[in-house]
């Protein structure tokens, strides 16, 4: 079973919503593969209404045809307004009433045809095809063919990737965005029903959105791994605008999705539970919200000695080469060894805590900071560090340990600004 | 006799077993904390549940957070760390083992509140081995000021998770919501050589009951004993634990 498309908008988009075989027949018109979607719709009727119902939500305006073979669903989508269904077998009948110049014959025999007689498919295709061969060849056997609807051939099938992109143009600015989140959610899901039909996935979220001042607010959110989740996109699009609100009403979206293979991932019974990574960046763009843009992720170290140096990396890679490999089984209790070195940390004040040291022997002996109060009991330093110096941002610093009377154990250092205790060994 | 006693009595005889307390629940399960004094001491940290870690400041409540955290990414386990006064420090946790790439920072900020909601939002999203909230710097009257209920709604929401909820903090503030509590008493610094050469070596932590604190220890023999599986015991011995100061000035030799 074929359906074709004849009419104006985004044809070959609705076509790829419903099937991957798809040919561009000629300009305006496209013609695919429905075999097999009965057994989603039912009967040709309900896939044919199902197409229709999909073309009206897209904004396409066509005529559409369902037919056993392309080339009688093409006569028929060109021929008929609406929607039609030819039914198997009945070609030539349900064709019949159609004008020969849908044939699109060549000149010669389209004046042949006109002193014939021969105006209507029905015409053409009650003439005896032995006498069509003696008198128009070749040519004139393949019209009557189609006027009768019994031509067999393969569909041409479209080679291009097709892209995921769909847009909405507003008769009225929107300033709110629970309004824009309605307009959102379609081509969220819309776009994400294209890509299921493919047996796609995405990994990347392009938004547009065209202002009434004529200036765009362009947002892209990626994701960790390939998903296929309206739901959570669509929360995921409602959080960042909330973050990264537009300047000025919208009067135009614009949404692409990148295709990409979806992800198969076999969890195993001896593998342990991962946050599922689209929810986790759901929770993480939410606590993002509330605590603010880039204080949360997984810290990464940087290859330099200079102190508090790290980046924050987006999410948490739980993927990594090691997960799904097979571990050496652990005791669920005192799984480290006895002996097991415990280290001590530092608790950091971020930023270092301004100190008053009075200074005795060229060692601090007093320490007053904000939180912080004693006299030094005992103590480790100076430990002079210095990098940088070749670079426009240098540092340097002497470190002590110290133990004060306030019970604590703090790190101290001196630079040319200043005193300062950095932290605490907790 | 009701319906509902009569049912019981039947489901108990075909059950066997004798009178079913329809309100036990079964004991969590344990996990190593990383630090095997510790785990030989309490049995382990109960996943499903909150468990708080008290103590004044260089206590080695951070040390101990983390080698819980370490434990737990060794696991395999993603772990996440809610961090309400921007303290956590990722070199010398680095340095103490700590897998940075399976953990979660979340740096609220000097910022109780925000602490809480997304604590709440992670335990929530669920998928974590471990989550803990350090308010270890957040001061007392603060910390204070965060309603029992808000810890019933944490305790509430890491119920039958397998998540290990951890808080950190300087006095007590779960109260009962907290299934184990473990208290750090700093007994000593140790230091080595002299002049220049003179270095922080280790300190010596024990963990466990004080005056007014008790381990809550769960043995199989106790375990149904009570509503939620758990039962007190006041006379649990102290876990002694030393952290070695290496981890935290990598860069020095040691």
């Amino acid at each position: 079973m074929f359906a074709c498309l004849h009419g104006s908008g985004n044809l070959k988009g609705l076509a790829f919503e419903f099937s991957p075989l798809v040919e561009r027949s000629a300009p305006g018109t496209v013609t695919f593969d429905v075999s097999g979607l009965d057994r989603l719709f039912g009967l040709p009727q309900d896939v044919a209404a199902a197409i229709a119902r999909r073309a009206a939500e897209s904004g396409v305006k066509a005529n559409l045809a369902l037919a056993s073979n392309p080339d009688a669903a093409i006569c028929a989508a060109r021929g008929f307004f609406g929607a039609g269904i030819a039914p198997y077998g009945d070609e030539a009948k349900f064709l019949g009433e159609l004008p020969v110049e849908l044939l699109d014959p060549s000149e010669e025999l389209r004046e042949t045809l006109e002193r014939w007689g021969i105006r209507r498919f029905r015409d053409l295709a009650a003439l005896p095809p032995l006498g069509i061969a003696e008198r128009l060849g070749s040519e004139g056997l393949r019209l009557r063919e189609l006027a009768r609807g019994e031509a067999r051939r393969k569909l041409r099938p479209l080679e291009d990737p097709p892209r995921f992109e769909d847009s909405l143009e507003l008769e009225y600015p929107v300033d709110l965005l629970e309004p824009l989140a309605f307009l959102l959610a379609r081509l969220v899901n819309g776009l994400c029903t294209r890509l299921a039909t493919r047996a796609l996935a995405t990994d990347e979220l392009r938004l547009r959105l065209g202002l009434e001042t004529r200036a765009a607010h362009e947002r892209t959110l990626r994701l960790p791994v390939p998903a296929l989740d309206p739901k959570a996109f669509l929360k995921l699009l409602q959080l960042d605008l909330e973050a990264h609100p537009p300047a000025a009403p919208v009067v135009l979206v614009w949404m692409e999705m990148n295709p990409v293979k979806p992800r198969f991932a076999q969890s195993g019974l001896f593998i342990p539970a991962a946050p599922e990574p689209v929810k986790l960046e759901l929770t993480v763009q939410r606590i993002q919200a509330i605590v603010g843009e880039g204080r949360v992720g997984s810290p990464e170290l940087i290859d330099t000695y200079r102190p508090d140096a790290f980046r924050m990396r987006a999410g948490v890679p739980l993927h990594d080469a090691s997960r799904g490999q097979v571990r050496p089984p652990q005791a669920s209790l005192g799984g480290a060894p006895l002996g097991h070195p415990v280290s001590l940390i530092l608790r950091l004040f971020r930023p270092p805590r301004p100190a008053q040291v009075a200074v005795t022997s060229g060692r601090p002996g007093f320490v007053a900071a904000e939180g912080v109060r004693g006299k030094v009991l005992d103590l480790a330093g100076p430990w002079r560090t210095s990098g940088d110096w070749w670079t426009s941002d240098p540092w340097s610093r002497d470190e002590w340990d110290i133990a004060l009377s306030d019970g604590a154990a703090y790190r101290l250092y001196c630079e040319p600004r200043g005193w300062f205790v950095e932290g605490s060994y907790d | 006799m009701g319906g509902a006693a009569i049912l019981k009595k039947q489901f108990e005889s075909v059950l066997g077993g004798g009178a079913l307390d329809w309100q036990a629940r079964p004991a969590p399960a344990l996990v190593s904390s990383g630090v095997p004094e510790l785990d030989q001491t309490v049995g382990g940290l109960p996943r499903g549940c909150l468990t708080e870690i008290i103590g004044a400041a260089s206590s080695g409540r951070m040390s101990l957070l983390v080698a819980m955290l370490a434990e737990a990414a060794r696991r395999d386990e993603v772990c996440a760390l809610v961090d309400a006064e921007d303290a956590f420090d990722p070199v010398s946790a680095a340095a103490a083992g700590m897998r940075l790439e399976r953990l979660l920072w979340v740096r609220c900020g000097h910022r109780a509140d925000h602490a809480l909601k997304a604590a709440d939002l992670l335990i929530q999203g669920g998928g974590f081995g471990m989550v803990a909230m350090d308010l270890g710097d957040t001061p007392p009257q603060t910390a204070r000021r965060i309603s029992l209920t808000s810890w019933f709604r944490l305790r509430r929401a890491v119920e039958y998770t397998p998540t290990v909820l951890l808080a950190v903090s300087r006095r007590p503030n779960a109260k009962t919501c907290a299934s184990l509590t473990l208290e750090c008493v700093r007994e000593d610094l140790e230091w080595s050589g002299k002049a220049q050469g003179r270095l922080l070596r280790k300190s010596r932590t024990r963990v466990g009951g004080g005056k007014n604190q008790n381990i809550r220890r769960f043995t199989p023999a106790n375990a149904g004993e009570r509503k939620r599986g758990l039962h007190a015991d006041p006379h649990s011995p102290a876990a002694q634990m030393t952290f070695f100061a290496a981890a935290a000035h990598p860069s020095l030799p040691r």
